[in-house]
């Protein structure tokens, strides 16, 4: 290994390095973290929006081919401004995708298990939420929609 | 080297049968971004429909034509450079496999019964011969390797006991290591899980199982389609750049296989970030591990542009004291010789450093929540396999067939020029793809002409628009090019033979060169490479069998939203109440 060699390998494993730090530190020191393995609870048939607190939801929605329910059988709600929402996501046949536009929200929906993400919706608006995983004829037709009034 | 009878026939047939299949992949991925646009506001187009042709756009270009590729590179390298006969048994039985299986699985894609997309996620299942094509390309694809090969190469080695065996033949071996490596888990996957769903043996799967398995497999391919491209940059692109042209250092490009051997196994849930059921703890040290696998492309970028100034310089030394200059001696669109490969491989360069920019973001831990799943995905592997191998794999085609036909390359200037408009193609694309997905969500793997970019429909998307456009002008400057492509090397199969039939490359010398033996160690380094990709899939395969799936799913057709046997039942139950009226 000649010198410009060496030189070009710590130049990119620095970059490389440099990189991943900062990956750790949005993670756990911001917080801004993956899914992971969920299992007090089970998956669920029916979408539904808890209230618990004035600013504190808790949504579980269903993924089916091919619409969203957010809230038994509806595929739009509506939240207040500033609201934290524990999003719980299942599905109730093939694979589906859920990314509300905009935000960080971007799961998937396997049938049999339940994924989950926190998310505090800070600026009104109409947040699309849209299936970007193919799941049969319908695809292309299957979005919902998160009001925050 | 001349090369006569069945061994010539089937390396020729292997490069042409998948260009032929090309054809139709590359029609529909045109087609693919009228749809998206909303240009063809249609669930089908000439009686194929959309999710249709994107199965057999991904299949095609994506695992039909990079196997066969693969095979047909390595016959023609490890021939070249061994000068070991092949043996035309082990040929023929693999091409009758890989040829058979290619022929299940395109009946089933074409006559609709696996519409499936080609990650064949379940519990949505294709017909049974969809599965079994596929099994037997890949299996097929792996003989010539075991049985032709390797024998090769130990007579090889016996012969010249103190030469490290070609770094050419050196990098297509790692890459077969790997590739049967990787086959494991995707069959398993396929002969446990899909296939006995598709014909009814069981009644149920665990899709995030069968997810976890196929990423098991599905990253690593895409380093099986890279490494033949790697080849051809570290081996033979500085001999084309110049005649003096030499490869800077052997010893760098050993390494670089070595890394991709190590690394490409271990960090299949960079695909699953976003998915449940997997203790996040491991997607972050795949996610580590897939920073170790851009280690090698880094180092090949030096290696690559080194050998390029070095041999710029010797082809001009005038130059020699210059840091930038040099570069304007390259021979960018140049007609003599072999010179015109050197647009394939240049343009791909190009593409992949965008390729391995955005490719590092989607490995990026919580980043890919931002990107993953939207047309972002696409716009990044379109300037890497859609690039770099894509054009490797296009350039080295219409070179191997002027050679083992013994034709000059007809129409070489819309040869040399085809590399540069696909690159400018791919550019506008891919931008309008990667900046349209990451900035506005615009979703992968959806007709959104039918509905998002319908202004007539409820669920009209203006914000997407702009990018869907722009991705036409690109769609429409790759098809040009490829029609370029297509003239020049059906031209070049087809013209007057001038001289004879052989198997030959531009081999460049190393500039500098050591023995190396801890790199040349390749059974050491496989055990190495299967030991880590078994560690690191041990927690997340507990994960998804023990602790994140609650219950097995049943199978489903795309048409209906009603699982498979329910909707079978209820056909045979319509079919009797039917055939009784009848009576
Ligand atoms: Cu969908
Ligand atoms: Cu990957």
């Amino acid at each position: 290994m000649d010198r410009a060699e060496r030189n070009a390998l710590t130049v990119a494993i620095v970059l490389l390095l440099f990189f991943f730090v900062l990956i750790v530190y949005a993670a756990k020191g911001l917080k801004i973290d993956l899914p992971t393995c969920v299992t007090d609870v089970q998956p669920f048939k029916e979408g539904k929006l808890i209230q618990h607190a004035p600013d504190r939801y808790e949504l579980h929605v269903v993924a089916k081919m091919w619409l969203f329910d957010f809230n038994q059988g509806n595929t739009e709600i509506e939240i207040p401004a500033g609201s934290t929402v524990d999003i719980y996501l299942t599905s109730s046949d093939v694979v589906h995708g859920m990314h509300i536009n905009g935000t960080t929200v971007n799961l998937m929906a396997i049938p049999g298990t339940v994924n989950y993400m926190r998310y505090k919706f800070d600026e009104p608006g109409v947040y699309h939420v849209v299936c970007h995983e193919f799941c049969g004829v319908g695809h292309h037709a299957m979005q919902g929609k998160i009001v925050v009034k | 080297m001349k090369v006569e009878g069945g061994i010539r026939f089937i390396i020729l047939s292997e490069v042409v049968i998948p260009l032929l299949l090309l054809i139709f992949g590359v029609y529909h991925g045109v087609m693919q971004v009228l749809y998206r646009a909303g240009v063809l506001k249609t669930d089908s187009f000439l009686g194929i429909d959309y999710y249709q042709g994107l199965t057999l756009h991904g299949v095609i270009n994506a695992i039909v034509f990079t196997t066969f590729f693969a095979v047909a590179f390595g016959n023609a390298v490890v021939l070249y450079l061994l000068k070991k006969p092949l043996r035309s048994a082990v040929q023929w039985v693999a091409w009758f496999m890989m040829v058979g299986g290619t022929l299940m699985a395109a009946w089933a894609m074409f006559t609709k019964r696996a519409t499936v997309l080609y990650t064949f996620y379940p519990p949505l299942i294709g017909h049974w011969t969809f599965y079994i094509g596929a099994v037997l390309l890949v299996v097929g694809s792996l003989l010539p390797f075991f049985l032709d090969w390797i024998p090769n190469a130990i007579a090889w080695k016996r012969e010249n006991p103190d030469k490290k065996i070609p770094l050419a033949v050196f990098g297509v071996f790692v890459n077969h290591i790997l590739w049967t490596i990787m086959i494991i888990p995707v069959a398993v996957e396929i002969l446990f899980q899909l296939f006995p769903l598709s014909v009814g043996w069981v009644d149920e799967i665990n899709p995030l199982l069968a997810r976890t398995l196929f990423w098991f497999f599905g990253h690593p391919v895409v380093y099986f389609w890279l490494l033949p491209a790697y080849v051809m940059l570290y081996t033979m692109l500085p001999k084309i750049a110049s005649e003096k042209g030499k490869l800077y250092s052997d010893p760098a490009g050993r390494l670089a296989f070595i890394l991709f051997l190590l690394f490409s196994l271990p960090v299949g849930l960079h695909h699953q970030f976003t998915e449940p059921g997997i203790t996040n703890a491991w997607k972050l040290i795949h996610a580590m591990f897939t920073f170790c696998v851009a280690l090698p492309s880094l180092i090949t970028a030096f290696t690559v542009a080194a050998s390029l100034e070095y041999s710029a310089k010797a082809e001009d030394p005038s130059v020699k004291n210059s840091k930038f200059y040099w570069w304007t001696r390259l021979p960018y669109l140049r007609l003599e010789g072999d010179k015109w490969l050197f647009s394939y491989l240049f343009a791909g360069l190009i593409l992949f450093f965008f390729g391995g920019v955005t490719g590092i973001v989607n490995a990026s831990y919580n980043l890919n929540l931002t990107v993953h799943n939207t047309a972002y995905v696409p716009g990044h592997f379109h300037t890497t396999v859609g690039g770099l191998v894509l054009l490797a794999f296009l350039g080295m085609s219409l070179y191997m067939v002027a050679k083992l036909r013994g034709t000059d390359v007809r129409f070489k200037g819309l040869a040399a020029l085809a590399p540069y408009i696909w690159m400018q193609g791919m550019f506008m694309f891919s931008y309008a793809m990667m900046v349209g997905g990451a900035l506005e969500g615009f979703p992968r793997r959806t007709n959104a002409g039918l509905t998002y970019l319908n202004p007539d429909s409820p669920l009209y998307r203006p914000e997407w628009v702009g990018y869907a456009q722009l991705s036409v002008v690109g769609g429409i400057l790759l098809g040009i090019a490829f029609v370029f492509f297509l003239v020049s090397f059906f031209g070049t199969l087809f013209a007057p033979k001038v001289r004879e039939s052989v198997v030959e490359f531009p081999i460049a010398e190393a500039y500098h060169d050591a023995p190396t033996p801890v790199l040349n160690n390749l059974k050491g380094w496989t055990v190495a490479a299967v030991l880590l990709a078994v560690l690191s899939y041990i927690p997340p395969l507990y994960d998804v069998t023990q602790r994140g799936v609650f219950h097995n799913s049943p199978a489903y057709n795309e048409q209906y939203p009603i699982p498979l046997k329910q909707l079978q039942q209820t056909e045979a139950k319509t079919k009797e109440l039917s055939m009784k009226e009848d009576r």
